[in-house]
């Protein structure tokens, strides 16, 4: 027993570390950092986070990636649901090679997508906003939603469906009314999942904007290749951008292993 | 569960099939478009058959990229797996402790992909990031944008830090769905932990482990952000993998033909990753 508390231990150690040095380095001023190696910050300063939140460059930035990812969420969960309903619960024609695809999708790599998908919201007239790159993300989101709520819809036994059609529901009724409470816990997960996924990315969110829209991701890259290298800046924004993720994995801490094996343990 | 037939269900499939379709057919059916034939601007096209194919297929970079990829690949592969089943096998399963674990845990997989390669970037500078500070201060000469070997180990342990948890979280969701009726049976049998491991929980994990693998296959087959921000796919073109290739060739080049083909060509590779994928699972779950 006590062996495994320090293996677990020791691996938390391993995941804290960076996280810590980047937080170090967000309370040091540029001087101090490149000044010399040292574990604690010397003059404590709040100033990069300041500069983060007076500069609408910057905190625009954290406004255009979270419009875009919650765009993206809400899209992707709604057109999935009806979808993985239809793959958890009947055949139809091409259903095999229909998932399939969908999941190929999930699995193209966004180097390959890039310059197309410029071309193709260029032409639709959304370059540059932040439709551009929720639709973007729905391309492996929609897939991995359908997946995740296929899961978790395959658990709930077909007798829920037979008894609320015996009982006089209709079907968008009994859909709304009994289904979706039934797998309100996957709907969690998969929505999760949707977030998270688009606000990792980079390549493609960096590449279909470029001012109006421009989110963090990109603020950050041209920041440290423009101004030298204001690694202070640097680490208080990426420190900002892990706390929406901290947050929204205690909401479903207890489901997440569940939603990785996607609703399929 | 048994289905019904009914072709109706095309219905509830359909906004996902023309969401997707716009999104990925008619960009793949640019780069095919780009990949066959040979443009001088203006919007000209020429015909030009195969001959971005085979100038593809027997680019040394792209051989070159494509050996390296593989190599990162395997290792990660190496690494990950069996240190993510280890310490999911470390993690209590009951208690107070469980949420803060899995939430600590979970963290890396939730850090912006750029942001994973800054943090490494600063951690491992080598006069005043804590990694390459104290590798120095052990003696070994440390620097990432130097050695290709200090390079590779960056981005290896990077990878590591970055995935290995979804590994583990994986095989802890499929190590929780063991019944405790197992483990009983296994103490009335008077098995010893490594009989338990080997004959009960190896076995249950087969299915998580599939997903594990396969998706850490392809993941990792398509870095990008991470080893283009702490790297730039250097020094030289040491740690230049498939994806930052592409990249290079697709928007810094303009060579849209070159690029297209590559494109193809990466992308078959993965879908035939993908039908493997899929036609393991679903051999599993028809079992």
């Amino acid at each position: 027993m006590r062996k495994r508390h320090i293996v677990l231990t020791l691996y938390i150690v391993f995941l804290m570390l960076p996280i810590y040095w980047l937080l170090n380095m967000s309370f040091k001023t540029t001087n101090e950092i490149l000044g010399g190696f040292s574990a604690f910050p010397r003059d404590f300063t709040l100033d990069s986070y300041r500069t983060i939140f007076t500069d609408p460059t910057w905190y625009n930035a954290y406004i255009n990636s979270i419009t875009y990812v919650v765009i993206n969420t809400v899209i992707s969960v709604m057109i999935a649901l009806p979808a993985a309903y239809a793959f958890s619960r009947y055949r139809f024609l091409g259903d095999k090679h229909l998932f399939f695809w969908l999941l190929s999708n999930r699995m193209a790599p966004a180097a390959v997508f890039v310059l197309p998908f410029v071309n193709l919201y260029s032409a639709v007239g959304l370059f540059d906003t932040p439709w551009a790159v929720a639709l973007a993300h729905t391309l492996f989101n929609v897939p991995l939603a359908v997946w995740i709520l296929e899961g978790f819809m395959s658990g709930v036994p077909k007798e829920l469906d037979e008894t609320a059609y015996v009982d006089g529901y209709s079907f968008p009724s009994f859909f709304l009314r009994i289904f979706l409470p039934t797998i309100s816990a996957g709907i969690g997960v998969a929505a999760f999942f949707c977030f998270m996924f688009s606000w990792v990315e980079m390549l493609l969110a960096k590449n279909l904007t470029s001012v109006a829209a421009k989110p963090i991701v990109a603020a950050m890259t041209k920041t440290a290749s423009t101004s030298g290298y204001e690694l202070g800046l640097l680490a208080a924004a990426g420190v900002l951008t892990i706390i929406p993720g901290a947050i929204v994995i205690y909401f479903v801490r207890n489901y997440i292993a569940k939603g990785f094996a996607l609703g399929r343990v | 569960m048994n289905k019904t037939f009914n072709n109706k269900a095309w219905w509830l499939v359909l906004p996902v099939f023309l969401m997707v379709a716009f999104n990925a057919l008619v960009p793949l059916m640019t780069v095919v478009n780009y990949s066959i034939q040979e443009t001088f601007g203006n919007n000209e096209f020429f015909w030009s058959g195969t001959t971005w194919f085979e100038q593809i297929l027997h680019d040394g970079e792209f051989h070159a990229s494509l050996k390296r990829q593989l190599v990162f690949t395997g290792l990660i592969l190496l690494i990950e797996v069996p240190l993510g089943l280890a310490i999911a096998l470390c993690m209590p399963r009951q208690g107070p402790w469980v949420s803060v674990c899995l939430v600590l845990v979970a963290l890396p997989l939730l850090v912006p992909w750029n942001v994973v390669g800054s943090m490494w970037n600063i951690m491992a500078l080598p006069d005043i990031g804590l990694l390459g500070k104290g590798i120095n201060a052990l003696g070994i000469p440390f620097n990432y944008t130097r050695q290709p070997i200090s390079a590779w180990f960056t981005v290896v342990l990077m990878d590591v830090w970055h995935w290995t948890s979804l590994v583990l979280l994986l095989c802890y969701a499929g190590l929780v769905a063991i019944p405790d009726a197992y483990y009983q049976a296994a103490k009335v049998d008077g098995a010893r932990p490594w009989a338990v491991f080997r004959y009960i929980q190896l076995p249950k994990l087969k299915h998580v482990l599939t997903i594990a693998i396969l998706l850490r296959f392809m993941d990792s087959f398509m870095i990008y952000t991470e080893v283009i921000v702490l790297t730039g796919g250097g020094p030289g073109s040491t740690t230049k993998f498939l994806s930052i290739d592409l990249v290079q060739k697709a928007l810094g080049g303009f060579d849209l033909g070159p690029a297209a083909a590559f494109s193809i060509v990466y992308f078959l590779i993965i879908l035939f990753l993908s039908w493997l994928f899929y036609t393991l699972m679903m051999r599993e779950e028809a079992k």
